[in-house]
């Protein structure tokens, strides 16, 4: 077990390490930074010393080897646009998107799970058949779109909801929060349904999917033999058993919300850190890219990792098979 | 957005070979066609979806304007209403955007460039994760580690930025602005390269069930070689749970597609797709002019809920479990 | 992540919340808050990082210049009460007594002196506001001359846009050079600072909110009624006019376009619209001896006046001005705004004419045309890419099929200006940094050397050039006489039009969106100075 923790680990900074390369090797293509740093007088003499002074002429090997050095000493650059420390700058975003992500997957998992029940239980009524369709409208329209269309008719139609940014919020230690004033938990709404829309339509259907078959098992058709009411085969039986591939699946598409929130952010002005990157590329500030990206790497070999550990502690057929790959 | 599992668990053991019948026997006695017949919403949703697929593909004849002939388009016709408006005019039914594009042609030309490149994207994507799925779940070993931590890599970055680099490789190398055909080449590829990492991870866990089994062993046991035990013993069983992944990443494939052109790396808005017009015309929602989103945005919704109602009916009768 | 980056990071953060929480022992409401919503960011405090026009007009709410700008872009006193050159090459300077920086100490000549330098240092982007050539001379406490190497009458044409920073402050706290781009740590003055204007930024989280405060110190009287004003960064143009028309913010910039009547119709805001500087163009390039990306080959069409005359002439700009500027634009027969040159007037823009420039490219030996790619930025000004679009759609009607190559700002510039120039077709937006003729003579029009640093011709991705236009340059940058001056510079504008040198398009309207509570003014370099901004009370 040590010995593929171990390995795991080592796998993971290799991927690490070809995330950061890769991305290097983007940013070649992203546009030039000097040109979103200074003001349009700079003379074509001054934007070329800028660029030499940056190390943006050597080679992207040299370049990327530089940076893993400072990477790895825990330094993670200045931001050519800012001239802050990247480090402080996603420190500061971070508890922005982390909140965002959270609500948007709490938003998920609840109305997907009722809806997926629902149409799992009522099969072919034609609420049911609403919820499917409407919930398809999550995946069928680009997410700047229904953010668009929510802003449209939640702020500036009737008023109730803020189109824009956290509200008040408030620190605890390093830590900024808007779930302790009321205008930054009514900010959250928007954008969590805006980013948790696709999540939920996923729930949904995957529940109802899970529990359509989870009711033709056995052991339900048992548990009705023996005489328990319907709600109760229903809730203690059929839904446990589907909640186990549903939260799964929810706790790998965590990443995947924390990096995706970067179109809700940006159409709602989440200060996250999604929002400063898409800030960053649209100014080409490299080391606020790839900071972020390493980030989000880390997130999701984290995740990776976590889950394939629970797989082989849970399921013995698993094990085997790595134990083989060994 | 990418990078979710749809974990099928076991999938249905797979027929044995017999004498077989003609395949199209087989699919006039199946259960599929009954099922299919029964089901209100699959006819509906497949009468929509070749409707659309065929409006699409006869759009040089039936629309009004080639909206991608700048010669045809004239600023004087810009921004006008559809017909049933007061300033609506003749030919443009469902008016005209800023640039005097009619938005009916574009709508049927759109739709059109989002299903090729839905169609390919998918296919790409699909092929690439199946045949790596297939590689690392069978083969496993240091193989299965070295497709499933690229896969990790992969998941890390957005489409969007492996489009990003994608493109900025080709423009490179190219330089200068591509004609559409590589351009839709490059999307497709980009999307291929986003995609495919749920193929594999599905299908790979599938194998991993599979080739434990019987029958598995047993064809190994007559001597069929790796690739066709895979191909034609294996293939089959996951294709469910792939069928599903596909459906809805058609879809993504389209929206991903818009989210590009939003960061400029998609296709330009002189040529444009379903999810380029909703891109552009997103700007005219506040200002009455909704007419330049609403058309393409009711298209792209109405195409993705049939091809999604028709790949749920699918998911539901290819599963024995349920019939 | 080795636990140093985990130290770092946490050291950030400690860094931040104990900045944060001194703020948050000020007082929370104040009586009279303006909140208002921009495009893109306040990025760094340090007034010579970022000369951009955004920026210099939210510095000028803390930090003050010697000499200002009235409402009607007239000279104005700001620091220095007063200033005369008592010999052509020596500008004196006569400072404001009783001026407090925000840190309480008194403003002197020590300052200005101090600034002068700093602005001038390596890692200043403000480095051409003051001329290089300019000595600074403390006479006394509060009388300072700048000593000109030759006589230059726009020598304080920039002064406006340069502010006078504290030398004591700078030194105390490690910020006697500017924050340079490529800086490995960071410093100081881009998270703080102290002027001695009537606000104090009493908190700037980079891309998020900066918030200002009254100075209660300030040496004159403001204007403006505020106690506060809050500034935060709405990037998608959308969300922008929502937060407008919701009411969360006050004043944003700026309103697309077809925004415009809804924010009218709305009843609680209405869009300030007005002449902006800035000069739309496209350029042609006249450099290579073979166009890029063209279908033809061995020869450049540009270099052929005849094209570039067709070309004019088959763009509607009026149709362009009316449908995709929807009348917001000013179409312009020169590179320049007429606001900035008096004589701006005469040049009238030659009519659209389909049929002549049919004519013209027969005789130029391209009857049927010829096809080449178009560069064109996508999210840099109003309607670029509809503009670019607009052009395409017109120059089919000659027969030329362009490729349209419309890309965010940071691939555009990266592709088209120097080293490489790498475009054959353009379209891009100037605003002269001194509000003069002559940066556009030079920067734009100017002859572009391989290897030479002046900065003449800098902008000119055209490689447009004519040796003559160059000598009328230099007359204009230091002739005297306003009235020979302005006939140089239109005989140097001349040389241009007749050359078809540059296609101007327009001048686009500059538009603000602004809540009926609140009285402000809009000056055509399109600054935002809080210190003329009121509104009412609730």
């Amino acid at each position: 077990m040590l010995a593929f923790l171990l390995r795991r680990v080592i796998q993971a900074a290799a991927v690490l390490a070809v995330v950061g390369l890769i991305a290097f090797a983007m940013f070649r293509f992203a546009g030039d930074p000097v040109n979103q740093i200074v003001g349009p007088d700079t003379t074509v003499a001054e934007r070329a010393q800028i660029r030499t002074d940056l190390g943006l002429d050597d080679p992207v090997l040299v370049q990327f080897a530089r940076y893993a050095g400072n990477v790895v000493r825990g330094r993670f650059g200045i931001s050519y646009q800012f001239r802050q420390p990247v480090s402080q700058l996603l420190a500061e975003r971070m508890p922005a998107t982390l909140e965002l992500a959270f609500c948007a997957t709490i938003f998920a998992l609840v109305v997907g799970i009722l809806m997926g029940v629902y149409c799992a239980l009522f099969r072919d009524s034609w609420l049911a058949g609403l919820f499917q369709a409407v919930s398809l409208i999550g995946i069928s329209l680009p997410t700047f779109l229904i953010g668009i269309l929510l802003i449209y008719l939640f702020s500036v139609t009737l008023g109730w909801l803020p189109s824009y940014g956290r509200g008040d919020t408030v620190r605890l230690g390093w830590w900024t929060t808007g779930f302790l004033t009321a205008s930054g938990l009514k900010a959250l709404i928007l954008p969590s349904v805006t980013l948790g829309l696709f999540q939920m339509t996923l729930i949904m259907r995957l529940v109802r999917a899970e529990m359509l078959e989870v009711l033709r098992t056995d052991y339900i058709r048992f548990a009705r033999a023996r005489g328990l009411t319907t709600r109760a085969v229903h809730l203690r039986h059929a839904l446990k058993n589907t909640l186990v591939p549903v939260i799964t699946i929810a706790g790998l598409q965590l990443g995947s919300v924390i990096a995706f929130s970067i179109i809700t952010e940006t159409v709602f002005q989440w200060p996250g850190m999604g929002l400063l990157f898409v800030q960053a590329v649209q100014n080409v500030d490299i080391p606020i890219m790839s900071a972020y990206l390493l980030l989000v790497a880390l997130i999701f070999v984290t995740i990776n990792l976590v889950v394939d550990i629970l797989y082989t502690v849970v399921d013995p057929r698993l094990r085997l098979s790595t134990g083989r790959a060994a | 957005m990418s990078g979710y599992d749809l974990d099928a668990g076991d999938a249905p053991p797979v027929p044995l070979p017999e004498a077989a019948p003609s395949r199209l026997a087989r699919w006039r006695d199946s259960d599929l066609l009954a099922s299919f017949l029964g089901s209100k919403t699959a006819m509906a949703a497949l009468i929509a979806t070749v409707l659309m697929v065929g409006l699409a593909f006869a759009s040089s004849w039936i629309a009004p304007q080639n909206p991608y002939d700048p010669a045809q388009l004239d600023l004087i016709n810009s921004n006008l209403p559809p017909i049933w408006q007061a300033d609506g005019q003749a030919p443009f039914y469902l008016g005209t955007d800023d640039q005097g594009r009619d938005v009916l042609s574009a709508v049927l030309y759109g739709l059109r460039l989002s299903l090729i490149v839905g169609v390919l994207g998918v296919l790409t994507s699909g092929v690439l994760g199946i045949a790596l799925g297939l590689i690392a779940g069978y083969a496993g070993g240091a193989l299965d580690t070295l497709i499933m931590r690229v896969a990790d890599v992969q998941l890390t970055f957005p489409a969007i930025l492996i489009a990003l680099v994608v493109d900025g490789v080709a423009r490179a190398s190219f330089g200068g602005a591509l004609d559409v055909g590589p351009l839709i080449g490059l999307i497709v590829v980009s999307i291929g390269l986003s995609f495919w990492v749920q193929y594999a991870r599905t299908v790979r866990s599938s194998v991993m069930v599979e080739k434990g089994k019987d029958y598995v062993q047993a064809a190994r046991l007559i001597g069929l070689s790796p690739p066709v035990i895979l191909v034609r013993h294996v293939l089959p069983n996951v294709t469910g749970p792939v069928f599903v992944i596909a459906t809805i990443n058609l879809a993504l494939a389209i929206i991903t597609e818009a989210t590009l052109s939003f960061l400029g790396t998609g296709l330009p808005e002189t040529m444009p797709s379903l999810g380029t017009l909703i891109r552009t015309g997103n700007r005219f929602l506040f200002s009455g002019e909704w007419w330049i989103v609403a058309f393409p945005g009711l298209a792209l919704a109405g195409l993705v809920i049939a091809i999604n109602l028709l790949g749920d009916w699918l998911r539901d009768a290819l599963n024995p479990k349920l019939q | 992540m080795p636990r140093s980056a985990l130290k770092t990071l946490a050291r950030g953060v400690s860094v931040v919340a104990v900045a944060t929480f001194a703020f948050a022992a000020l007082p929370a409401q104040a009586a009279n808050v303006f909140r208002f919503a921009f495009q893109g960011d306040l990025k760094s405090l340090d007034p010579y990082s970022l000369k951009e026009s955004f920026t210099e007009g939210m510095q000028e709410a803390a930090y003050e210049p010697l000499v200002t700008l009235d409402k009607n872009l007239k000279f104005a006193p700001a620091l220095a009460e007063s200033w005369e050159t008592p010999e052509p090459t020596r500008w004196r300077f006569h400072l404001r007594r009783n001026v407090k920086f925000h840190d309480g100490t008194p403003f002197t000549a020590d300052d200005v002196i101090f600034s002068a330098q700093r602005v001038r240092a390596t890692g200043s982007n403000f480095t051409t506001n003051v001329p290089a050539d300019a000595e600074f001379v403390k006479v006394d406490d509060y009388t300072v001359d700048m000593v000109l190497k030759k006589p230059n009458p726009i020598a304080i044409a920039q002064f406006p846009t340069w502010v006078i920073m504290s030398k004591a402050w700078s030194e105390k706290n490690g910020v006697v050079q500017p924050t340079p781009p490529s800086a490995t740590s960071p410093s100081y003055a881009t998270l703080h600072e102290n002027g001695t204007g009537p606000f104090v930024i009493a908190e700037h989280q980079p891309g998020v909110k900066t918030v200002f405060k009254k100075f209660d110190g300030y040496w004159g009287k403001a204007e403006s009624n505020l106690d506060e004003a809050v500034l935060t960064t709405i990037a998608n143009p959308a969300t922008r006019v929502a937060a407008l028309l919701s009411g969360e913010v006050d004043w944003i910039d700026p309103v697309p376009l077809q925004d415009q009547q809804r924010v009218n119709a709305s009843g609680t805001a209405t869009v300030m619209a007005g002449p902006e500087l800035r000069t739309i163009f496209l350029g042609m390039d006249q450099d290579r001896d073979e166009l890029k990306d063209s279908s033809v080959k061995g020869k450049n069409p540009f270099k052929d006046i005849k094209v570039r005359e067709a070309f004019y002439l088959a763009i509607d700009e009026d149709t362009i001005a009316k449908r995709v500027m929807r009348g917001q634009a000013v179409p312009s027969a020169l590179m320049i705004a007429p606001a900035l040159y008096d004589r701006g007037a005469e040049f009238k823009r030659p009519a659209t004419d389909l049929k002549k420039a049919k004519d013209l490219m027969a005789q130029a030996g391209y009857p049927d045309g010829f096809s080449l790619t178009m560069d064109c930025p996508n999210d840099r000004y109003v309607n670029d890419e509809a503009i670019c679009q607009a052009v395409v759609s017109m120059l089919a009607r000659i027969n030329v099929k362009v490729n349209l190559n419309a890309q965010p700002k940071a691939k555009y510039f990266a592709k088209v200006l120097a080293p490489n120039y790498d475009t054959s077709f353009y379209l891009l937006g100037w605003t002269p940094s001194s509000l003069d003729s002559h940066n556009i003579l030079y920067e734009i029009v100017g002859c572009r050397k391989p290897g030479d640093k002046s900065g003449r011709g800098g902008w000119n991705l055209a490689g447009y050039c004519d040796p003559k236009i160059d000598d009328i340059a230099d007359k204009v940058e230091s002739e005297t006489d306003k009235t020979k001056r302005d006939a140089l510079i239109k005989e140097g504008f001349d040389v241009l039009n007749t050359d078809w040198g540059y296609i101007p398009l327009h001048q686009q309207a500059l538009a603000w969106g602004v809540s009926k509570k609140v009285h402000l003014t809009q000056r055509a370099d399109n600054l935002l100075l809080l210190y003329w901004v009121s509104k009412d009370p609730q």
